[in-house]
């Protein structure tokens, strides 16, 4: 790939780095990444994988920017109040790098539509809201073999784990089931402290960026805690789990569940 | 006995179990996974899984992300109690 004079130069660092070099960045421009949520999380992934130069982000949103998301949400800003996140997002990154193409999916994802939407993509990053997201994300990801950077934020702490199936524990090896609906406080009821979503976010980024270039350790295997009042990282070993219902020796999960549906019946 | 809880030294009484552990720290099973000496513990095992000297135990917080989605937004009796107090303070 021949490299413009300009892509040389917005590149320029990531080129001297011995890691990257023009065949790491080729890379890069190449790579198709689609982001679950363009909110606290989905945001810094998506402007640090913009600036990076990663060719196609999908961006996965049906939400509007409201006041209340602007004090992390940074991939949106007060004039684009009311707007689809998925359309802020895709002005805030194309501005930031031409090479980008953002690709906007403004839809819910559901146990119908959600392999369509994810199977033209190399890495997906999961930076939802919610459990049956959650589980569903994971669940497609293991189903049809995509590389999972998934991350949760909550009060002053984050968690990231990378999935790879087949190579590595998804998350329900860790998290058999998602908890009873109302048993774990979100973040709307238990507040966030908004540079936690970037920081959080950025490392989803770095994995996305090591996945892409095949370059170090990614966190297969090993979830990532981090407390940022303590300002403590952890990783804990996450084992593959032979009796996982979904990647486990004798899988019982065989088609996607919409856990919101089951939630809905049930209350 | 001692044993390891997420990386920390703790001492805690002998033959007890996961469920006995967790009580006695006021975690609910709902909201944790629990890993043994890096085996997942499943939840159904947690009352018969007796702990032992110099066992490695990680309790890990289910994390959600921001919004509990309407339909799925009912919220625990314990939390409201809480945010109650709270908006008494």
């Amino acid at each position: 790939m021949d490299f413009t004079e300009d892509q040389i130069l917005r590149y320029s660092r990531h080129i001297l780095l011995p890691e990257v070099g023009g065949d790491g960045q080729e890379k890069l421009l190449k790579a198709k990444v689609v982001l679950v949520g363009a909110g606290g999380l989905g945001s810094p992934v998506g402007y640090y994988l913009a600036a990076a130069g990663v060719g196609t982000i999908g961006v996965i949103d049906n939400d509007r920017v409201e006041l209340s998301n602007l004090q992390r949400q940074i991939a949106h800003n007060t004039a684009r109040l009311g707007v689809l996140k998925a359309d802020s997002a895709k002005e805030t990154y194309e501005t930031l790098n031409h090479d980008v193409k953002v690709v906007t999916h403004k839809e819910r994802l559901t146990s119908a539509n959600i392999k369509n939407i994810i199977k033209d993509y190399d890495i997906v990053v999961d930076g939802s809201d919610n459990f049956p997201t959650r589980y569903l994300v994971n669940d497609a990801c293991v189903m049809l073999k995509k590389t999972l950077v998934s991350a949760a934020v909550f009060r002053f702490e984050g968690q990231v784990m990378t999935i790879v199936p087949g190579e590595g524990p998804c998350y329900r090896c860790l998290f058999e089931v998602p908890p009873p609906p109302g048993m774990v406080p979100s973040c709307q009821e238990a507040g966030i402290l908004g540079v936690v979503t970037g920081v959080v976010g950025t490392l989803q980024a770095t994995e996305v960026i090591k996945m892409v270039l095949g370059i170090g350790q990614p966190l297969k295997g090993r979830l990532l805690l981090w407390n940022a009042l303590d300002m403590n990282f952890r990783t804990v070993k996450v084992p593959w789990n032979k009796e996982c219902p979904v990647c486990g020796e004798r899988p019982t999960i065989k088609e996607l569940i919409d856990y919101e549906q089951f939630c809905s019946l049930s209350h | 006995m001692n044993i390891t809880l997420n990386g920390e030294n703790k001492q805690i009484p002998d033959s007890m179990t996961v469920t006995g552990l967790l009580e006695l720290l006021h975690i609910q099973h709902q909201r944790v996974a629990v890993e043994l000496n890096e085996t997942i513990v499943k939840k159904d095992r947690y009352g018969e899984t007796v702990l032992n000297e110099g066992d490695a135990l990680e309790v890990v917080s289910f994390m959600g992300g921001g919004e509990i989605s309407s339909e799925c937004g009912v919220r625990s009796a314990d939390f409201k109690a809480k945010k109650r107090s709270q908006n008494h303070e």
